[in-house]
């Protein structure tokens, strides 16, 4: 595949990218594109209801950023900046669509979510052992860990994530985002960004737990 | 050898393997948690559990874009373009 902005000593620089996509160099804007739109779509379910409603919110964004690629300075990276488009375009049309975000669709909210259920542990007031496994996990063959199946159950755990989760786990874990590029993206506190991430990977454990015992 | 005035359970311990992981924890917490873990078989697993979700997890096909989706951005580039 003819791919310009990979060269053999890396990526062009960013700067490189702006010029070419202003000077209109379609291979650059699909490169973009190539990279971005899947994360796009799936950020924007933090704020729409629906997947077409996100893709519609993709799209905006993306005629968005070339109306503003001219006065693109370079003071947050390319791609901080489409994310930020994109969160504006998304919360006008939450707006306009008359749904009311919650206080904040980031925020991983004061109620607590358990990482494992209370019931795999002993009664915090346990005699000797408060708090200590009842049901101690056991460690996984490596083998099914690696197996075409796991794969699908760890999409499925990950697809049934409130979104906010969905989002921050896809960007860290699947796509290897740094914590930074995740928190300037989604605009988010480090400790929400790790709360969420918590959560996020907490589920995604419990569902390869379960399926691997059932399988066992 | 350093004995801390709490202990950290199992329960607690759970809650804290993302922190740990980040490298968020203070030292002491740091402390706290891998002194936990160097006498819980179960704590231990549940750590590598973690750690593998990680690693199965960047395994993952990255979603592409789809076809239409493509195309249609590209249109909108050309139109973009000849605007």
């Amino acid at each position: 595949m003819f791919r310009p902005f990979v060269t053999v000593g890396g990526v062009v620089s960013e700067a490189q990218l702006v010029e070419a996509l202003r000077g209109g160099d379609e291979e650059a804007f699909r490169e973009l594109v190539r990279e971005y739109q899947p994360s796009l779509v799936r950020v924007a379910r933090i704020y729409v209801p629906t997947q077409a409603a996100a893709e519609d919110v993709a799209a905006e964004t993306w005629l968005g950023v070339l109306k503003g690629l001219d006065r693109f300075e370079g003071r947050s990276s390319l791609r901080t900046w489409i994310f930020r488009i994109l969160t504006n375009i998304a919360k006008t049309r939450a707006v306009r669509d008359g749904r009311t975000l919650p206080f904040s669709a980031l925020d991983p909210g004061r109620v607590p979510e358990a990482a494992v259920d209370a019931d795999r542990f002993l009664d915090p007031e346990h005699p000797r052992w408060p708090g200590h496994w009842a049901v101690s996990p056991e460690a996984w063959p490596e083998d099914a860990l690696l197996a075409a199946e796991t794969r699908e159950v760890i999409a499925e755990a990950i697809e049934a994530l409130p979104a906010t989760q969905r989002a921050v786990i896809s960007l860290r874990d699947v796509e290897g985002w740094s914590s930074e590029e995740v928190r300037n993206a989604l605009d988010l506190s480090e400790t929400n960004q790790r709360v969420l991430l918590h959560r996020a990977r907490s589920k995604v454990r419990a569902a390869l737990e379960s399926y691997l015992q059932e399988n066992a | 050898m350093t004995v801390y005035a709490e202990q950290l359970s199992c329960q607690e311990l759970v809650e804290l393997v993302t922190d740990y992981l980040e490298g968020a924890l203070s030292e002491e917490e740091a402390a706290r948690f891998e002194s936990h873990i160097g006498t819980c078989t179960g704590c231990r697993v549940y750590l590598e559990q973690m750690r593998q979700t990680i690693v199965v997890l960047g395994a993952l096909t990255v979603e592409s874009v789809t076809p239409e989706a493509e195309t249609g951005l590209l249109e909108a580039f050309r139109g973009w373009r000849s605007a």
